[in-house]
């Protein structure tokens, strides 16, 4: 290529005298463009730049304002419940607490992830109840959710968002947010539109289905003896390489008890768990449930077959219990898939769907100023 | 500028070249990750997984990069340019080096606030780079957006000004950073 432009001449005759001085010497000319010529490559620039600029804002679903993205989801969660500043925009209401986790070793056979080595590693936690008003009134039906931080020895993190539901009602984010939508409430008569909610289940039989198993289960009367599910499957890798797709529950020390429904104050779940708490240490066994070949590893609204293999790995112990207000797991984003080596998702689609949504629900409410927890810290020392 | 830049070298050295295409094909890759990522749900945990190594690999190859700039000779400026052209060519020099650093230190930053691991491969993690601070992390997420679409504005108008200079002035500016060797006149 010719070290020089077609404007040369025009330059140097402008008189810019000291446009050599650092310049490379002077050769042979580029013949100078045509009108056309020049037209044609100006637009052909301009054709490669908006390319590129249009691939980018395509690839930010610029042009395809239908498609679901966590910001949209978090605004129909905002939609339904409001905004309520520094708090969650689902399971807004909740306590925290610490403990650990003792490993017996026998889940080493299933993931090599240190937190299955022999072995205590501590643990944060936050209970809450699903639902996005930080204040509202607890109710046994609410769902209840348990979220976990396990600091493994180096540095490694597992954390893990479960709730109190055996199968989860949705198989996809889609049909997550189209519940979502379609439990509005009216804003003249203050409930959900029926007819909505019956054309949502009716085009949904799997959620249907679901919701049957949900209801054969009676909640507890706490949260102390609530059991509480991965829903999601996961996929354990061991030491050699071996692949396992599991699910996990925490099956509660705490004998079950019916919750009565006879009511009981504003927090009484929130209540009866500091209560217990402060009484004895709380516990659970972690059941790894193993799946076998063809058993759904991407759909969390169906259980697998009665009789897999289910493998105690290890007892959590819950020993204090804090307010938000004072606790480091008001701030944690319990991302199901912070995970260390050894365990990875499976192809469950609403995996990587609650890590952007969790993540987008983070973002917003940390730069908002935090208002008081309904459960204060001295709700929990009194 | 310095006497660098009067050498009789028709090209940058063959390390600098390789590691502005390398560089160039990564950081494209990164920002077209990190707008979808942003607004997918399906893909988000695939593409995140990517966006963290990936750019921590950017943060070692610019300080690796600008050393060996500051090491090597470098070709001079066409002699159509203007000494305004050339300062705008400098600047937009100088503000790539930079978001390059700094665009990578604050995802890290940000994440390190947010106390959520950076898992490289593995169990291979790194350590956080601030305390947790929620605050913080709001304040270093949204610069991270706002450093990127400036990224991506200032690729544009590189891209837009090598394209000028390749094909209205063909004054040989695109020869300068060749993948290939262009031999001496």
């Amino acid at each position: 290529m010719a070290p020089l432009g077609a404007n040369e001449d025009a330059k140097t005759t402008n008189g810019s005298g000291e446009l050599l001085s650092e310049t490379a010497p002077m050769e042979k000319h580029p013949a100078p463009l045509t009108a056309r010529n020049m037209f044609a490559r100006l637009a052909g620039i301009g054709v490669l730049l908006l390319g590129v600029v249009g691939a980018f804002l395509y690839l930010g679903g610029w042009f395809s304002p239908q498609k679901l993205t966590p910001a949209r989801f978090v605004d129909e969660f905002e939609r339904v419940s409001g905004i309520h500043s520094g708090f969650r925009r689902n399971h807004a209401k909740g306590v925290c607490v610490r403990g650990f986790f003792d490993s017996n070793g026998q889940g080493a056979r299933l993931s090599k992830a240190v937190a299955f080595q022999s072995g205590r590693v501590p643990v944060v936690g936050r209970f809450s109840l699903g639902g996005g008003d930080p204040h509202a009134t607890d109710d046994l039906s609410t769902v209840r959710g348990l979220g976990l931080q396990f600091s493994l020895p180096d540095g490694e993190q597992w954390r893990t968002a479960m709730i109190d539901l055996p199968v989860f009602p949705f198989k996809d984010p889609q049909a997550f947010y189209d519940n979502l939508v379609a439990s509005q409430r009216d804003p003249n008569t203050h409930q959900p539109d029926p007819a909505k909610g019956a054309a949502f289940l009716a085009s949904h039989p799997e959620t249907a289905r679901a919701l049957a198993i949900i209801k054969s289960h009676a909640p507890s009367s706490g949260f102390d003896n609530t059991a509480y599910y991965s829903l999601n499957a996961f996929r354990f890798v061991n030491a050699e390489g071996a692949s396992t797709y599991v699910r996990w529950t925490l099956a509660p020390v705490q004998p079950y008890e019916a919750g009565t429904g006879a009511s009981q104050d504003k927090n009484f779940l929130f209540d009866g768990l500091i209560a217990s708490i402060q009484q004895h240490p709380l516990q659970w066994h972690l059941i790894m449930t193993v799946a076998q070949p063809g058993d759904p590893t991407d759909n969390a609204t169906i259980q697998w077959p009665e009789g897999r293999e289910q493998v105690d790995v290890g007892t959590l112990t819950l020993d204090s219990v804090e307010s938000e207000e004072t606790n480091p797991a008001r701030d944690i984003n319990f991302d199901p898939l912070v995970l260390p080596a050894g365990m990875a998702p499976s192809n469950d689609p609403l995996l990587s769907a609650r890590s952007a949504v969790y993540s987008q629900s983070f973002t917003r409410r940390a730069g908002e100023t935090k208002e008081p927890s309904e459960i204060t810290p001295s709700e929990v020392r009194k | 500028m310095s006497a660098r830049t009067t050498t009789d070298r028709q090209q940058f050295t063959g390390s600098m070249r390789f590691l502005h295409w390398l560089m160039a094909a990564m950081v494209l890759a990164m920002l077209g990750i990190g707008i979808a990522m942003v607004a997918s749900l399906g893909d988000y945990r695939r593409l995140v997984s990517i966006h963290r190594p990936l750019g921590i690999l950017i943060l070692i190859l610019v300080v690796i990069r600008f050393v060996n700039r500051r090491l090597s000779s470098l070709p001079p400026f066409p002699a159509t340019m203007s000494p305004q052209e050339r300062f705008a060519a400098r600047a937009s020099e100088a503000l790539l080096y930079t978001l390059l650093l700094v665009q990578p230190l604050v995802g890290w930053g940000m994440l390190s606030a947010a106390r959520y691991p950076i898992v490289l491969f593995g169990s291979l993690h790194l350590f956080p780079i601030l305390p947790h601070s929620v605050m913080l992390y709001a304040v270093l997420r949204r610069t991270h957006t706002f450093l990127a679409y400036l990224l991506f504005l200032a690729f544009v108008a590189h891209f837009g000004a090598i394209l000028f200079h390749a094909l209205i002035v063909r004054d040989g500016m695109l020869s300068r950073m060749a993948p290939w060797r262009v031999r001496a006149r």
